[in-house]
């Protein structure tokens, strides 16, 4: 056991886990934080992506003492008021069936706009190949991609 | 405007008042054996209650009881009260019921059966609320009720222009005569039902705010992970958990059945105390594989079987003289459900209770299978469901809630039970594996004498749905099916038997109209014509519908008419009381088939809520594609080779083409859209491919056919 100082969507948490605890399960066990989801616990479903240092990663498969000083934004912070144009763009869309994955695709998708605000068709599949949605529901994700685009354009 | 079937007396108008905010409460039930779960399509009316609260306020509350995973049926249910009530939706609140059969029945996701089932009760628990508010304001304003009217949560009297909203009148017409013999409204007067409306859980979902199962806490509560025999077919020999013990936050290890628990404060202590458990496994049976279930398959295709589920006419006869015989297998393997939130489940069981919440598709099988495990009452145990993170037919099954129950009995403590990837992909409950034998005789004609059918299934019950069209057009026709016991546990999965029949079936029409030359769109068309004419058996498929939604595909994809490089392949299936036609079309990129468009008729009666109508119908296509392609669950010695999303491989964007979908319109009462859409659609995928290539695809996944870039 050792005691990690991590920040989370701003705010700063003292934990006391494990070092190769991975971060997925300190935010949902230690923080409360359980928007992040447990899908694959091996970094290939994507519903536990969040944001470091603004880029996008599986929290299952990152150990907590590798986090660091770096700043870690979850589901929970990638806006105050739920307004982001990626959350307002799934709604507009209505993406989600079981929405379980949702979470992990929109913060894969707010990275992906993040360093390429006019993705095409194959820039969306290959950013969000790693993100499976059991549901099927990825002609509307990649819709919604588009739609937040626009958005983040005007 | 029309009279429900089903009607209200006083007698069976369960009215609770007083409701927190002075409100009222309307409760609605009547009598009728609530019908378990089948595969069957849902027949049976069901009885529900206790829909229905408006608040002084003006806030109108309304109950969604069947469980949600994903089929946005906790938007549709409350709709069809809604539209009745006639109310303003912007200002309904949506609740999750849990389990109560005194209240409600069916609480059910499965057979897609939600919404037939609740289409007359939910609408006339709406109508009956909303005659109440009508006979509270006419008594008000010392009016005819018959001269008031009602329109987005307001009663109205025309005459004098008075008017009050629900939440004034709320107080009154909660002491108002429950009435009976409700009017439901036209089709043509919906407001609400027929418009697309958003999903009520989007803002949470997309906020990290929505619980799921595995998001429940309570304080106090254990978290545990439990060990499974590694093989089907093993038992436990002896346990050593000494090292699991002396484990930082492992708080107890308990055995039982074949399994051993293990329970601490966090999550990643409980799944590292697991890995240090010695655990000695023993093994009293055969253990099989792969090999041996599809030799077995292979064997049972060529026994005939005593009893077939369905003879017409003479087949066996008919293949004797026929001028030529046509004849094809196909296999389908093992799959697991793989939805996306693992199994879980919480239970906190005491002395005389146990209250269970979590992820179910049917909580009143939990309930059942939670008593049983802990020899009590079902009457002491509750069900509350939480959101599902997918469902697909594997939490139809009660095994994790049951689980659950029993290490929370052992431990004395509320324990939340989570179930890794790996435990879930190799836990058990799998699509059962088959292979179909299909034969047509033709006479000299090219004319379909007989069609012979056969299938072999492990645990699969009947692995036929024999009364497939083209039962019924087809004057000789056998259908037999073999089920082989197997240590591997199978149970329902989206669309059971008929998510590989289908494949089987509308490949092999698709062969019978290459042998025959004729256009499979046409082929189909002219044995719905000979089963209309002079039908034989039993035809439980309207032919006018199955013709309508076939020729509605055809129409919208421009069948026969694609422009030069682009292969179109059709499939029609009907299930679950829905008709489904389907055209893939698919080029060729360097050889290898690319699938470039789907497009989907359906005929499902009114669409409530169409955009979801329409997600539900993409997500069936993208589902059935998947499987076709690339899912496969095999095994060694009783072992399951694919554990996770990187051994077992589910479809992703990349390999998701653009899906049109297109309903046939009428106003017949709605059938189900959680399975209907995804059986035909390898069918139509394989047979798109045949024109494009010359293969024959017979055996998923087509992956194992060297097609990887489909």
């Amino acid at each position: 056991m050792a005691e990690f100082t991590l920040k989370v969507n701003g705010t700063k948490y003292k934990v006391e886990a494990a070092a190769d605890t991975p971060l997925l399960w300190i935010l949902r066990d230690h923080l409360g934080l359980t928007g992040s989801k447990y899908g694959c616990g091996i970094g290939q479903c994507g519903a536990c992506t969040v944001h470091i240092n603004g880029e996008s990663m599986r929290s299952c498969a990152l150990p907590v003492s590798a986090v660091g000083k770096a700043g870690v934004i979850t589901i929970e912070g990638l806006s105050k008021t739920g307004e982001h144009p990626v959350q307002q763009a799934w709604h507009e869309v209505d993406v989600p069936q079981c929405g379980y994955c949702q979470a992990g695709q929109i913060m894969s998708a707010a990275a992906l706009l993040k360093k390429n605000p006019t993705p095409s068709d194959a820039d969306i599949n290959s950013a969000m190949s790693g993100n499976i949605c059991r549901c099927g529901t990825y002609n509307r994700i990649r819709e919604a991609i588009h739609v937040a685009a626009k958005k983040v354009k005007s | 405007m029309s009279t429900p079937s089903i009607q209200f007396d006083r007698r069976s108008f369960l009215k609770v008042t007083a409701t927190t905010g002075g409100g009222m409460m309307l409760g609605l039930s009547w009598a009728a054996s609530a019908a378990e779960i089948s595969e069957a399509p849902f027949m049976e009316a069901m009885t529900f209650n206790a829909f229905v609260k408006i608040s002084p306020e003006g806030v109108i509350t309304i109950m969604s009881p069947n469980p949600e995973c994903g089929q946005n049926i906790k938007t549709a249910m409350p709709m069809l009260v809604a539209e009745e009530l006639d109310c303003d939706w912007s200002k309904v609140v949506v609740e999750q019921a849990g389990l109560d059969s005194n209240k409600y029945t069916r609480q059910v996701a499965g057979g897609s059966g939600s919404t037939p089932a609740s289409w007359k009760p939910l609408r006339t628990a709406g109508a009956t609320a909303r005659q109440m508010l009508i006979s509270a304001a006419a008594k008000r304003w010392n009016v005819s009720a018959s001269e008031c009217s009602t329109s987005n949560g307001v009663v109205l009297h025309t005459a004098s222009g008075k008017k009050a909203t629900y939440g004034e009148l709320a107080t009154e017409a909660a002491k108002m005569e429950v009435p009976k013999d409700v009017v439901l409204k036209a089709v043509k007067d919906f407001k609400i039902i027929g418009q697309s409306h958003k999903a009520v859980d989007n803002k949470k979902i997309f906020t990290g705010k929505q619980e799921f199962g595995l998001d429940f806490k309570r304080e106090g509560m254990l978290i545990g992970v439990v060990a499974r025999p590694p093989a089907f077919g093993m038992k436990i020999k002896s346990v050593n958990d000494s090292r699991t013990k002396a484990m930082p936050g492992i708080k107890q290890v308990v055995r039982f059945g074949n399994k051993v628990a293990v329970l601490g404060s966090s999550t990643w202590e409980v799944l590292k105390g697991r890995e240090r458990l010695a655990i000695e496994w023993e093994v009293d049976t055969k253990l099989e594989s792969s090999a041996d279930h599809d030799a077995k398959m292979a064997e049972l295709l060529t026994k005939p079987l005593e009893k077939p589920q369905r003879k017409d006419g003479d087949a066996l006869a008919q293949f004797e003289g026929a001028h030529k015989v046509i004849e094809s297998k196909f296999e389908a393997p093992f799959l697991p459900h793989a939805p996306m939130e693992p199994m879980n489940f919480f239970a906190d069981v005491r002395e005389d209770k146990a209250e269970l919440i979590g992820p179910t598709q049917n909580p009143g099988s939990a309930r059942r299978a939670a008593a049983q495990a802990l020899g009590i009452a079902e009457d002491k145990v509750s069900v509350m469901m939480t959101r599902m993170g997918g469902g697909f037919g594997r939490r139809l099954n009660a095994d994790f809630a049951a689980e659950a129950a029993e290490v929370s009995k052992l431990a004395k403590a509320p324990v939340k039970l989570m179930w890794t990837r790996e435990d879930d992909m190799t836990g058990g409950i799998y699509r059962p594996a088959c292979h179909y034998l299909y034969r047509a005789a033709l006479d000299a004609q090219g004319n379909v004498k007989a069609i012979h059918v056969r299938g072999a299934g492990l645990n699969v019950g009947n692995p036929l749905r024999e009364n497939n069209f083209p039962a019924g057009a087809i004057e000789h026709y056998l259908a037999e099916g073999h089920n082989q016991p197997s240590n591997i546990t199978t149970g329902p999965w989206r669309a059971p038997v008929h998510n590989f029949l289908a494949f089987a079936e509308q490949s092999f029409l698709d062969e019978i109209a290459e042998a025959t030359g004729k256009d499979p769109v046409q082929l189909r068309l002219d044995w719905l014509a000979q089963a209309e004419k002079s039908p034989v058996g039993s035809v439980p498929y309207k032919i006018d519908r199955f013709r309508n939604t076939i020729e509605l595909a055809a129409k919208k994809a421009n069948w026969g008419k694609a422009p030069a490089g682009v292969f179109q392949g059709f499939s029609a299936y009907f299930s679950f009381n829905t008709y489904v036609a389907q055209v893939v079309e698919v080029t060729l990129e360097a050889g290898q088939p690319k699938i470039k468009r789907m497009v989907c008729a359906v005929d499902c009666g009114v669409v409530i809520n169409p955009e979801h109508a329409i997600n539900q119908i993409e997500g069936g296509l993208v589902d059935g594609l998947g499987h076709a392609m690339f899912s496969n669950m095999t095994f060694k010695d009783g072992v399951p080779d694919q554990t996770n999303y990187d051994t077992y491989r589910v479809i992703k964007m990349g390999d998701t083409p653009p899906v049109e979908v297109y309903f046939v319109e009428n106003e017949l009462d709605p059938t189900g859209l959680g399975e209907p859409a995804l059986p035909p659609l390898s069918a139509a995928v394989g047979n798109a491919i045949f024109k494009a290539t010359g293969i024959r695809l017979r055996k998923q996944p087509f992956s194992l056919n060297g097609l990887r870039n489909v």
